[in-house]
């Protein structure tokens, strides 16, 4: 019976020490990041590939997700507001959730498990098949040119992809609003305009940073140290997603925080 | 050339994952254009003991001196400039799969020697797969090649760099009989053409008598056994050595 609680206390004392080592890990993984990120030699153009790989792939599934986005969540308001009589607001409610919450929470979710999943499985997948060795020994920094350019191309994509949603999802939001009231594209984008402010565009921009260098950096790190094979692999990709996903809803929460705080400044 | 200069000089090396004692005090020398052969059963630490030579992992004790450098004391800088003179095989050929043969090809070299003009990357690129036998692949992605072609376009990526060094690890793990041959033929040649230092991991026998000069036996994480592939193995002493030898030599 001692024996048996003995074990079990090991066991938990050892699931302790993996959680903060692997804390202390992914705190020097980031700090290497940023000693890195200024340094030379600088990989351009590896750094444009991957801006493109992210944003060209993602395009197709951000637009129709978007434009989905815009549609529904139009027509999910219409109700309330109609009740009201308030379905003059319709554009103005749509952009201020689209441009301060939804817009860079859905690509974010959306980028987390098209991009992050790809760069953990592939950082992984080179690191099991020996390649990150290959580049060490030729004497080339496989951090820099795989993490450090993945993560700013995924802090540098995010923000046009969010943009970019934005922009899809009140196109959306237009479609419905022009077949049920009638109202123009430029009536439509006049009130849109009119209810977002400096502060919603800058925190939507600075949210979507920070997502985008989550995405990457979570990414990097699972792929960087994953091992046992093919299983270790999948388990980075899986692992890539899950934080990612964990980490933006935190960010979210914690950026929404602070500009509510401006906000009532 | 001093063909006695020792270039690589290995003493009461020690390295151990976890419980798991690996290497046990290895001594070994490697001479100038020589072709050592490090022979040993999966598991007996042969690969690690060339990754620790390229930096890949840190000893535990004991020191590895490549050109008289120990190469764990080595500023990354500095060790970065000693890797530029070793060129590494990898098992599984390690070649980029998302980049075409001539990228896998031009990647070390753009970010290695620079002012090179794109003719003259071109005119080196062309020049390898020349020599290893494969300038039709130039375009293409390591996922349409075969086992023999990968090896050898790994081959050719390390020479890129013009090593003095070449470290194959099982460079005929996993081909059939006859790549096996073209392999050992590949490592024949590029030792007589670039007149490269070689140590060659393996535990085929077959490639260990084609390509060595010196045979190491690795055992119980120690060398048992240093010699010409004769003076090792037909009359091997420890039993170990023999069956070693006897297995091989009924498998093939």
């Amino acid at each position: 019976m001692a024996e048996q609680a003995s074990t079990r206390k090991n066991v938990f004392s050892k699931k302790i020490d993996k959680f903060f080592t692997g804390l202390a890990d992914a705190w020097n993984f980031v700090k290497r990041f940023f000693q890195e990120v200024f340094l030379p030699p600088y990989e351009f153009k590896e750094v444009i590939q991957q801006c493109y790989r992210i944003g060209v792939e993602s395009l197709p599934l951000i637009s129709l997700t978007g434009f989905i986005v815009g549609v529904v969540f139009t027509n999910q308001s219409r109700p309330s507001l109609s009740e009201f009589g308030a379905t003059s607001w319709l554009p103005a409610l749509i952009s201020i959730a689209v441009v301060r919450a939804m817009g860079p929470l859905v690509t974010a979710l959306i980028a987390a498990g098209k991009v992050g999943s790809g760069i953990g499985a592939e950082i992984g997948s080179m690191k099991v098949t020996e390649q990150i060795d290959a580049m060490e020994v030729s004497a080339t920094n496989p951090f820099k040119f795989l993490v450090v350019t993945r993560v700013l191309a995924t802090t540098f994509m995010i923000p046009v992809l969010v943009m970019y949603t934005d922009f899809v999802a009140l196109m959306g939001a237009f479609v419905n609003v022009n077949t049920n009231e009638l109202v123009s594209i430029s009536t439509f984008f006049v009130q849109v305009f009119d209810a977002i402010t400096f502060l919603d565009i800058f925190s939507s921009i600075l949210k979507s940073l920070l997502f985008g260098f989550t995405i990457g950096i979570v990414g990097c790190y699972k792929g960087y140290n994953s091992s046992k094979g093919t299983e270790g692999v999948g388990r980075a990709a899986n692992a890539s997603v899950v934080i990612a996903m964990f980490l933006i809803f935190i960010e979210e929460l914690l950026v929404l925080q602070i500009v509510t705080a401006i906000r009532s400044m | 050339m001093d063909k006695r200069e020792k270039v690589v000089v290995v003493r009461n090396l020690y390295k151990s994952f976890g419980d798991l004692d690996v290497l046990k005090g290895v001594d070994m020398d490697l001479h100038r254009e020589e072709n050592l052969v490090v022979l040993g059963r999966s598991g007996t630490g042969k690969s690690v003991l060339i990754k620790i030579m390229v930096g890949l992992l840190r000893q535990d004790s004991g020191s590895i001196e490549v050109f008289g450098q120990e190469v764990s004391t080595l500023s990354l800088k500095d060790l970065n400039k000693l890797r530029l003179k070793i060129g590494f095989s990898f098992q599984n050929s390690a070649l980029y799969d998302s980049m075409t043969v001539r990228e896998n090809m031009e990647f070390p070299l753009v970010r290695n020697i620079k002012n090179l003009s794109k003719k003259e990357i071109s005119m080196r690129i062309e020049e390898l797969l020349e020599a290893v036998g494969l300038p039709h692949t130039i375009n293409q992605m390591p996922s349409e090649l075969s086992g023999g072609q990968k090896k050898r376009i790994g081959v050719a990526r390390t020479l890129v760099l013009n090593p003095e060094i070449m470290l194959y690890d099982e460079p005929t793990a996993g081909l059939d009989p006859i790549t096996c041959v073209d392999i050992n033929n590949l490592i024949q040649e590029v030792r007589e053409r670039y007149k490269t230092t070689s140590i060659v991991i393996t535990h085929d026998l077959a490639c260990a008598k084609q390509t060595g000069d010196r045979m190491a036996v690795l055992l119980d994480g120690q060398f048992r056994a240093f010699g010409t592939f004769e003076e090792v193995f037909p009359h091997a002493e420890d039993q170990r050595i023999k069956s070693f030898y006897d297995y091989n030599f009924i498998y093939s």
